[in-house]
Order: C-alpha cells, then structure tokens, then sequence
C-alpha cells in the first residue's frame, strides 16, 4: 500500500515542490499571503513526505503552533506539544506559549482537497469515499491522475460512486480534457447530483461545445427544483405547525375548561427547557454515556415540574379571580414576569447550553428534500402529544369532568363534579404539557430566559384562530398558521409573513370569532 | 412656557456648581446605566461588571484628582423611555460625573436629549451603525468603516461574489446594509448577487431563510452571509445551517453582533469555522490583553467568565475618561469634554486609541473565525487603527458631512459643501 501511495503521490508531483525540502516549505506555512500558502499546502501535501498528513490534519485542526520560545512549529493537543517535523516531545505549553498558525475558511477547504487525494488510498472505503467528496467539492486538474488511479482499483460500489462523480467534477474544470469526456461528465453529474450540480453546470454556459446539453441539464434540474420547493415549503410549514401545537396545546386546554388567559404559558415552556438543561447538566457530570437518553429522561421530569408550578399558580392566584378576566390576565403576566427574572437570577441572563442527542442531529434525504431530525422528532413527538391528549379527554375520569365543566360548569356542579379540584388538574395538565414542549423547544431555541415570550403571541393566534377549547381546532389552526407562514414568507419576507397572518386573523374573527371549530359551552363566553 | 425649564436647567447648573465646590476627599461618582434585567440583561450584566472592575483598579491605583471614584450602578431593565429617566437620576440626582452605557442604538437615542439637557458625558461601548456625532457621547465602540466595510473587503478577497446581506428588523442592520449595499455596487457586485432579507427580534424558524441562502448559493459562484442578525436569534440560524449541510467552507457568515459572550455556554459545533469581524478579540496575543483576561478572571472569580469587544471598549473609553479629567484638573462636563478630543491610551491589542474630532476612536479591525472552543482564531486584521467615521461615505445624506467638535468648526454634523451646520435637532433624526 505504502509503495502504491508513493508512486500515486509522484504522479501527481508538481515540479516546482522539488525546489525546496519538505522542512523548509512546512517552516514556511505559517508565513505570507492565504495563496501563497495555500501553494504549500499544495507542495507538502504531494511531496510524498510520511509527515504531510499529520501535518496538515494539524493545519486543518488548529492544533499547528509555532513556539514563541525558540520558533519551531510544533503540533499541540492538551496541552502538549510534538515538533511538528521530527517528532520529538517538546514539553507542555499553554495557550500563551504559542502562536497558531492561521488557517482561514478558504485555506482549510484546499488542505482538506490535498488531504483529499492522500485519503484516496486510504484503508477504508467509508474514508476513500469521504476522500472522493473532498475533491469534488473542490476539484483541482492535478488531482485527475489519482482519481483515475484510485477509480481502476476501486472495489466497493459506494466508494466507486463517489470516485466517478469526483472525477466528473474534476473533468469539468480540467483544460485539456475532450470534449466527448466533458459532455459524459456533465450528464453523470446532472443525473446524480441534481440541484447541488448547478453551480458546477452554470459556468458551462459560455462553453460552445456544451452549451446546450448544460442547459438542457439546467432546465431538468430547474423543473425538479421547482416541484422539490413546493414540496420544502409544506414540510416546513408542516413542521413550523408542529412548533406552534406544541406551544399552544396546553394554553388551548386552560383556555377552554378555565376560561382563563394564562400569560405564563411562554415562561412554562421556558421552565420545561430549563429542565432539560437541568437533567443534560447532572448527565454531563455523572453519567455521560446516558446523554442520548437525555430527552426520554427530562420529560416526565419537566411534566412534573411545571404541573406543580401550574397547580401552585392556580390555587394560589387564579382561583381567587375566576370570573374576572382582566384582573386574571394581569395577574398570570405578573407571575410570567417573575418567573422570568426568577430564572435569571438563578440561572444567569445567558443562553444555556442544550446539546442535540445523536439521534436528533443532521438530516435525512427523502424524495430529493433533506429534512432535518430534530424537525422531525419534534414533529412526531407534537402528534404523539395530541394524541395523549386526546386520550385523556376521551378516555379517564378527568376527561370526562373536564369536558363536562367546559360545557356547562353550574350542571357539572350540581351533578357532584368537583370544579374546583378539576379546575385545578386542568391547570396543571395545560402546565405540564406546557413543560413537555419546553423540552422539544430546548432542541431548536435558545435556552434563556426570554424563550417563552417568542412563543406566548402565536400560542394565542392558534387557540383563537383553531377555537379555544378545540383539541382538534389547535390542531388545525397550528397546521394552517405553519403552512400559510411558511407560503408567505418566500414571497414578501419573514417580517411581513407575520403582519399578513395577524391581518388574515383578525379578518378571520370578524367572520367567525368563536374561530374554526368553536366549543359548545359557557366558559368561553362568561 | 420657557421659564419652568429655565429656572430648572438654572436650578441644577447651581446644584451642579455647589457639588463641585464641595470639598475633594468626596469620591467622584461614576454612572453605570446598562440593562440588569429583561431581554438585554444577556449583554449589558457583563459590561456593568467590567466597569466595577476598572473602577477598582482606578481606585487602587489612588482614583482620580486624589479622589476615590464610586460606581453608581442602576437598572434600565431593557425598556428605552427608563434609560432616559434612570439617565436623569443618575445626572441630576446622583450628579456622576460621566456615565457609561447603553447598548441598542434605540437606548442610547432615547438618553441623548437628557444628556444634552442636563450637559453631561455618555460613553457608549457598542459597535454601531454610525450617522450620528453627539458633542456629549463618545463613541468607543466600532463605526461602520471599522468593522462591516473592512470585514466585506476581506471576504471580497477571499473570492466571494455574491451576498447575502441577513439582518433583525431594527436601525442598526437597516442602516448598515444600506451601506454595504452601496459599497458592494460600489465595487461592482450586480444586483442579482446581492439577497437581503430581514427577520424579527428573536426568530427561532430559519428553516425557509437558510434553504433560500442554499439555494441562492447553489449557482457556483462563491457565497458569504453578512449577518446583522441579533444576538440570540443567531443561534437557532446556525443550528439550522449545520442541519441542512451548510459548512463555513460552502457559505460562510460572517456576523458582526456574535462575541465570546454570545458564544458562551452554547454548543458551538454548528458554528466553527464562521466569522466575525470585532476589533478585539479574547485570543489576541498581547501582554496587555492577557493581564486584562487575568484581573477579569480574579475579579469574577471564575475563569470561564470571557472577555469581549464591548468591554474593550469600555476599558479605553474609561480609560481616557481618567487621563481627561486630569488634563482638566475638574470632572466639570465642557472642560473634559474639550480636553477628550486626542487623548491616546493604549488598546488591549498591543496599539493605541486616539480619540478623534468626531468623538469617534480609532480602532484596528479583526476577522476572526470561530473555532470548538467558543473563542476566534484571528484570520485577519488591519494593518494599523482605522480612525472612525461618524457620517458614511457610501450613503448618499451623509456623503458630504462630518463631525467636528473642536473650534472654529464645533458640530456634529457639519456639511463640508455648504459649509453649514445641520444643526443638533438633525442629527438624531433617524
């Protein structure tokens, strides 16, 4: 193997690396213009030295220093650092002791292309073909002849795949290659890479030979792009609907069986983010191999939480004003206040940090659109939400007396429910569910103390739009607010998107202000 | 109608007076006026720390005039009519000799009329959009040709060619942008490479913005975000880049509101290897810098806390507060106001603020690229401070003005055509 790298290495050896020994370049690269540089990286990187791949993996990583004490470079990692061309130990160092050399965005993508053509005799397929993705995002002429070598070895499909399309990339931009070899090029990277092909394709515009076969390849990719956007846009307002039903669920339950416009709902979600930060923090520190369990951990932590906070609330303040609204609402926004400078005292006015489980991160290609996870859990988990919901509406004691109390409170009296005490469930059951989107939230927002204020207005545009009170209202309302947001926002910008939805509501309530699916019953109207 | 506010302004001018007659082993107050509370409290809280800090130091090493210096710390709680009545209190009621604070620009235009009324001295620590010189603030932090224009430039030579210029909806991007798009035309960037787009404060859902940014970085030329984007909004933007695929190799972001404090506590993976152009950076190499990061890590007790851009602002601006006042020999407000103009400190990155005419400082610029730890490895900076500019020269109102505060001239925004004054009522008018 090391032999096959050393000849591939010389094919591809530009003449004028020969001028100057490996040392005197590597002494080099912390020095001149980013070009300059980057031309070194060039020459180290083919000048079939064993330590061009440390050094430059180091370049890419940071890790390449030059020690103020004497100026050797050196490679540091923990605090420790090796000489960067022999080798040897060369004692601890902290940050102070050190100047790193500078690599900038454009310097690191052309070590990574240099690492590229190294990595293309690499072991392991998976890094052959990570090898490959490196040169086709940034295809160089002189990477051609070990492309081709790597292609006539190559036995594993994905590998191949990868291979051919980076070759193609290469051929595109290559001077001396045919005609018939560019136009093969240019078909394989239209069919496989769709869209991500246009900017490799649109420079062949002003090609003679290829111009039309580029735009008919354009025109495809154009065609599918168009029906693939239409496709993004209802994912995303799908997916911004999910968001707005988990945020607004609970308030719709308060809202309805209560009567009550809680204004800490935003700051309940906030506290069910804060949970997690919580759990994520006692995770860190005692048990790290559980953080991907982090999530399934913090939320019956986070119910439980901002239920007994929801239920704290409401005997201690909402139940002493029921029946007036305005004195409630003022009230509920006083405690949304103190919840909020509450956490910022405890916790610090900053942003916490909330990791992204494994499963949660990236994203996923389905029918030509990436969707992102996280977007899709939180989706999921806003069905599986409702779903609970449902279930404790239609399915437990409580559904049963709250649905009654939401009908006709004095009836549901005289039959011997308790309104107080279903009041108070009621209350906590909106918290907690409130709590249980804070933990969604956590993984997409900002974990600060203002998180809940984003929320509290879209919540009420959904209860009002879908119906206060109306499971199946928010439901709908949330989808409909996310789709037509998302729809209106590529046409006039994401400031006026909003304007257009609080003008379409209050258009909408003038039409029917007991909104899509209005609840039969009294407390909505007392 | 006049008289009330006569007798008043008369009223305090004899207060003031009385105060300065008092005798000298009275501390000098100094007024803090940065938001402790509500949505600003995630920036400012740092910067009132830093002040108590610097005031410390002042007064271990002996105060000013012989006298101690005393803080006098309030809360505007993020609401801008309570900066200018907390600005009063601490004018006319603690009567401080200078205050330093502010944050968003809509802060500092609600407490101008008060420091014009009552004559007293706004230090203002933040990066800014310009078009404004007042005779009582002095601008420490950076103007628009010191950070946006050059930041561009750099990008410019890194082989960008098309731009996205993403913004929160408020003054600041607004006018910023509209600099850099004059600018980028300037340099020949056609239209259809330009994209702007603005968001509200706070905006969590990025997900049709950064698949427009894909899409209009998808046509091979290269790409770079220019993002006034605010803050906290920045974060949930990057999340949502990494997510779709988007690294600092394909599109980079350069933003000019994202500092180590913003950075800290919050997972940074997403964001390596995106920009941000400051004109301090915690990673720069000084000795200056580092015994700086060693008294902030002493006097917060703990040593994740991380220094910032703003509070190296603060630290020249309080600086040259001092060495002006001794110049003066008094803290009374007009004679350190005309003895500020080309005070010179040295910088926390190994150079020197001088304070113009325009009470603007010059600065140097930095790019600097953000890497696992939360801090910036430092791609490029100027050669030299960049003196700054108070009146843009890529806006056409503003082409022709500049700020003077010295004689003969002695205006914020003096048109050099018509050689007039615009007068003060101008000048906050956007």
């Amino acid at each position: 193997m090391r032999l096959i790298r050393l000849i591939l290495l010389c094919l591809i050896m530009p003449a004028a690396a020969l001028a100057q020994s490996f040392e005197e370049i590597a002494r080099a690269l912390p020095e001149g213009s980013y070009d300059d540089r980057a031309d070194r990286v060039s020459a180290l990187a083919s000048s079939g030295d064993p330590r061009a791949e440390a050094l430059l993996t180091a370049l890419v990583g940071g890790d390449l220093a030059v020690l103020k004490s004497d100026g050797r470079l050196v490679i540091v990692t923990d605090g420790s650092a090796t000489d960067a061309l022999s080798g040897d130990p060369a004692g601890s160092v902290t940050r102070r002791d050190v100047t790193p050399v500078r690599v900038n965005n454009n310097l690191r993508g052309h070590v990574r292309a240099a690492l590229g053509t190294l990595g293309l005799v690499a072991e392991s397929p998976a890094a052959r073909t990570r090898a490959a993705a490196q040169v086709e995002a940034a295809p160089d002429p002189a990477q051609l002849s070990a492309l081709e070598a790597a292609l006539s070895r190559e036995t594993d499909t994905k590998a191949r795949d990868a291979l051919e399309i980076a070759r193609a990339s290469v051929l595109l931009v290559a001077p001396d290659a045919t005609p018939d070899e560019r136009a093969e090029a240019l078909a394989l990277i239209a069919e496989r890479r769709g869209a991500a092909a246009q900017g490799r394709i649109r420079p062949l515009l002003s090609d003679p030979a290829l111009k039309d076969a580029a735009r008919t390849a354009l025109a495809d990719i154009e065609r599918a792009e168009a029906l693939r956007g239409w496709g993004l846009t209802l994912w995303q307002g799908l997916s911004l609907g999910s968001v707005l039903l988990l945020a607004a669920i609970g308030l719709s339950i308060t809202f309805g069986v209560c009567g009550v416009i809680n204004m800490a709902h935003g700051e309940l979600v906030m506290l069910g983010a804060y949970t997690t930060f919580m759990v994520q923090e006692v995770i860190r520190t005692h048990a790290p191999g559980l953080f991907d369990w982090s999530l399934a951990i913090a939320l019956p932590l986070a119910f439980l939480v901002t239920a007994a906070i929801g239920i704290a609330v409401e005997r201690g303040i909402v139940r002493r004003l029921y029946g007036r609204p305005l004195e409630t609402l003022l009230a509920t926004w006083g405690v949304s206040l103190i919840l909020q400078q509450a956490v910022r005292s405890i916790f610090g006015p900053n942003n916490r940090q909330v990791g992204n489980p494994s499963w949660m991160s990236g994203s996923v290609e389905v029918l030509g659109l990436s969707l992102t996870w996280n977007r899709i859990w939180i989706m999921l988990f806003a069905l599986a939400v409702f779903g609970f919901l449902m279930l404790v509406l239609r399915r437990t004691a409580l559904g049963l007396q709250m649905r009654a109390v939401t009908q006709n409170r004095a009836m549901a009296a005289e039959m011997g429910i308790r309104t107080g005490r279903v009041d108070a469930l009621t209350f906590g059951l909106g918290a907690g569910i409130a709590g249980l989107a804070g933990v969604a939230l956590s993984q997409i927002d900002n974990v600060s103390p203002n998180l809940g204020q984003g929320y509290i207005v879209d919540s009420f545009m959904v209860v009002v739009f879908g119906g206060a009170g109306s499971l199946w209202g928010t439901l709908a309302g949330a989808f409909t607010l996310g789709i037509v947001n998302k729809l209106a926002e590529p046409l006039a910008g994401a400031m006026l998107a909003k304007v257009m939805i609080l003008i379409f509501i209050i258009l909408f309530i003038q039409k029917r202000p007991r909104g899509l699916f209005p609840t039969r019953g009294r407390a909505v109207e007392g | 109608m006049k008289l009330p506010s006569l007798t008043a302004s008369l009223l305090s001018a004899l207060i003031g007076t009385a105060a300065l007659a008092e005798d000298t082993s009275e501390p000098i107050k100094v007024g803090i006026l940065h938001s402790l509370s509500g949505t600003m409290a995630i920036s400012e809280t740092t910067l009132k720390d830093a002040m108590l800090m610097l005031i410390e130091q002042q007064n271990a090493r002996g105060g000013v005039l012989g006298r101690k210096l005393e803080p006098v710390v309030v809360d505007p709680a993020s609401d801008w009519p309570l900066f200018a009545e907390k600005a009063r209190e601490l004018i006319a009621g603690d009567q401080v000799a200078a205050v330093f604070g502010c944050w968003t620009s809509v802060s500092r235009k609600s407490v101008l009329p008060v420091f014009r009324e009552l004559d007293s001295i706004l230090f203002y620590p933040v990066q800014y959009e310009g078009e404004e010189s007042e005779r009582n603030v002095f601008y420490t932090g950076a103007a628009p040709n010191q950070q946006a224009i050059p930041a561009v430039e750099y990008l410019m030579d890194q082989g960008v060619e098309r731009w996205v210029l993403a913004g929160t909806d408020y003054v600041y991007p607004r006018t910023t942008n509209k600099i850099l798009e004059q600018f980028l035309k300037d340099r020949g960037v056609a239209d259809e490479d330009i994209l702007i787009n603005y968001t509200p404060f706070g905006q969590s859902d990025w997900q049709t913005i950064v698949s427009d940014i894909k899409a209009f970085g998808s046509t091979g030329k290269k790409t770079a975000v220019v993002s006034t984007i605010n803050g906290d909004a920045n974060v949930p933007f990057y999340k949502e880049l990494a997510n779709q695929g988007i690294t600092a190799e394909q599109i980079p972001v350069v933003a000019f509101s994202v500092g180590e404090e913003e950075l800290a506590g919050i997972d940074t993976a997403p964001l390596v290897g995106h920009m941000a152009a400051w004109n301090y950076f915690q990673s720069v190499d000084d000795p200056a810098n580092y015994e700086f990061i060693d008294a902030w890590h002493k006097f917060t007790g703990s040593d994740k806390r991380v220094t910032n851009d703003p509070m190296e602002a603060h630290y020249i601006g309080f600086n040259m507060w001092v060495k002006a006042v001794e110049k003066a020999g008094t803290t009374d407000p007009d004679k350190v106001i005309d003895a500020m103009v080309g005070i010179e400190v040295p910088n926390l990155t190994g150079g020197k603020a001088i304070m113009g005419k325009d009470h603007h400082i010059t600065k140097p610029v930095m790019v600097g690229e953000i890497n696992a730890e939360g801090q910036f490895d430092i791609v490029w900076e100027s050669e030299g401070e960049v003196p700054g500019d108070a009146w843009s020269d890529y806006l056409p109102g503003s082409k022709d003005l500049i700020a003077d505060w010295t004689d003969p001239i002695r205006c914020g925004n003096y048109n050099t055509t018509t050689k007039t004054c615009g007068g003060a009522e101008t000048t906050a008018s956007n």
